[in-house]
């Protein structure tokens, strides 16, 4: 398994004419989740999308690098909010699609085994449309860890779920994530506080790191140091930070 | 579960044919009781199905070659209809010379072509291939082109973040999620098909159903002509059942 690649990015994101961001700097920790957490709309995406390689609507100008140097775009998984499940193929064909557009040598066996790790042993052969919401979501997840990447990048993948099935899949992320180098945007302070190592707030004026003072995540739902410092978050976001 | 609620659907929606069918005819026969108009014009539906007993040899053998000018027509439109989205997907050169001469071919109204095929392609199977194909090629490729033109961006940004080259991606994300578009199409060829059979042996031929309305007409058999005309709406019913059940069975995913 490969493991232990640290990400810096730094510059500026341009629209047109028009300024995004300017200055911008974030680095993800090899092997930790660092979290982006900000208002809709205020870009968390756009950053995560230039560090996938993906289209982001903006120009950057500036620097992605890896603390080996090496590409980073080669050697990232992504997981969007929507599951993004192909609803012409099964769970497991899901499971293998990277392999499949690769044209590598595909590992039923592996995926069998991540399908399991995610708790849908019984429905390997189901297609989308027979999962609930929170079920995709595990597909997916068993489909980002198919990828084998050293680097994760989440976009809001919990929010589409409900309370219990969030708070289901952010203990079996985290839990089959280690190891990995995990970037989560999110805008939501308290799976923010309880996934963290590294936390970002992000505004119009751009990155602010902040710092949590409670244990290492996976943080317990009814820890009252976890339940303050998401107070204090949601304070800071109300203020504009 | 899902697939017998759509067997339960399309079972109501035979009986509601069934019903409608059933209520046309007997209007129709009402019509002509009421205004006793006379067989050679308006011959009863009772007529047309004794017409249609006594000759069902004769439109049997018509029908047939009916049936083979549309299904060859039918493989080779698809066929060339979807490898020419295919080629505007994949080549900026086809998009941008392939599709205006598409959108243009369109305004020429085929039934037009039908002598010149004729004069081309002679009386016999060939000159109404070529019609149907003519007549099913813009639907199929222009529904196919828009699936595959419309595939969901974050379908494409998964595919990109797995590293799939453009071909890879074609083939195994845009294709497949273009299937329920290019099924919209098939559905509206197994309609038209038949029409540009028909209109080819209107024209000039010696066989098909087409034809033998013609003859029947000019022979004043005007309940032979409705019979023939009968089997042809059967035959269309049948085949867009058909081709409706076969996207059906491809797309049964996409609801």
């Amino acid at each position: 398994m490969t493991s232990g690649v640290g990400v810096r990015l730094s510059g500026t994101v341009l629209h047109g004419d028009q300024c995004l961001f300017a200055g911008l700097s974030l680095e993800l920790t090899a092997q930790q989740w660092t979290c982006l957490l900000g208002p809709s709309g205020v870009g968390k995406s756009t950053l995560l999308r230039l560090l996938a390689g993906l289209s982001s609507g903006g120009e950057f100008s500036g620097k992605i690098v890896a603390d080996d140097g090496l590409c980073v775009t080669d050697r990232i998984a992504y997981m969007a909010q929507r599951d993004l499940l192909f609803p012409w193929l099964n769970v497991k064909q899901n499971v293998m699609l990277g392999q499949r557009l690769r044209a590598t040598t595909t590992d039923g066996a592996r995926a069998d085994a991540l399908i399991r790790q995610v708790g849908l042993a019984e429905h390997i052969d189901k297609r989308p449309h027979q999962l609930s919401g929170g079920m995709r979501q595990r597909a997916a997840l068993a489909r980002t860890l198919m990828e084998d990447t050293p680097i994760v990048l989440l976009d809001e993948p919990f929010s589409a779920l409900d309370a219990r099935s969030r708070s289901d899949m952010q203990e079996l992320a985290f839990a089959v994530l280690q190891g990995k180098t995990v970037l989560l945007v999110t805008h939501d302070p308290a799976e923010a506080v309880r996934l963290s190592h590294h936390l970002y707030l992000m505004s119009g004026q751009g990155l602010v790191a902040q710092t949590i003072k409670t244990a290492a995540p996976i943080r317990a739902v009814d820890d009252p140091a976890t339940l303050k410092a998401q107070a204090d978050l949601l304070l800071t976001l109300k203020s504009g930070i | 579960m899902q697939s017998e609620r759509i067997d339960g659907a399309t079972k109501t929606r035979a009986v509601d044919l069934g019903v409608s069918i059933v209520l046309i005819l007997i209007v129709w026969q009402i019509m002509v009781w009421i205004t006793a108009v006379p067989p050679y014009i308006l011959p009863g539906p009772i007529r047309v199905f004794n017409a249609f007993m006594n000759n069902a040899e004769l439109i049997t053998q018509h029908g047939l070659v009916t049936a083979t000018e549309v299904l060859i027509g039918l493989v080779i439109g698809t066929t060339f209809g979807a490898l020419t989205a295919l080629y505007m997907m994949i080549s900026n050169t086809a998009r941008r010379f392939v599709m205006p001469v598409l959108v243009l071919s369109q305004t020429v109204p085929v039934f037009a072509l039908a002598p010149m095929l004729t004069l081309w392609l002679g009386y016999g199977l060939g000159s109404k291939i070529a019609m149907t194909i003519l007549i099913i090629f813009f639907p199929v490729a222009s529904t196919f082109y828009d699936g595959l033109r419309t595939t969901p961006n974050g379908f494409l940004d998964l595919a990109q973040s797995m590293r799939a080259t453009p071909l890879r991606t074609l083939v195994y994300v845009r294709v497949p999620a273009a299937l329920p578009a290019l099924a919209s199409g098939l559905r509206l060829a197994a309609v038209y098909a038949p029409i540009g059979a028909v209109i080819g042996e209107w024209v000039g031929a010696s066989r098909g159903l087409g034809y033998l309305m013609l003859l029947a007409n000019g022979r004043v058999k005007i309940d032979l002509m409705f019979a023939a005309l009968m089997a042809l709406c059967g035959f269309t019913i049948l085949l867009r059942a058909v081709i409706g059940r076969i996207c059906n069975r491809i797309n049964h995913w996409a609801g």
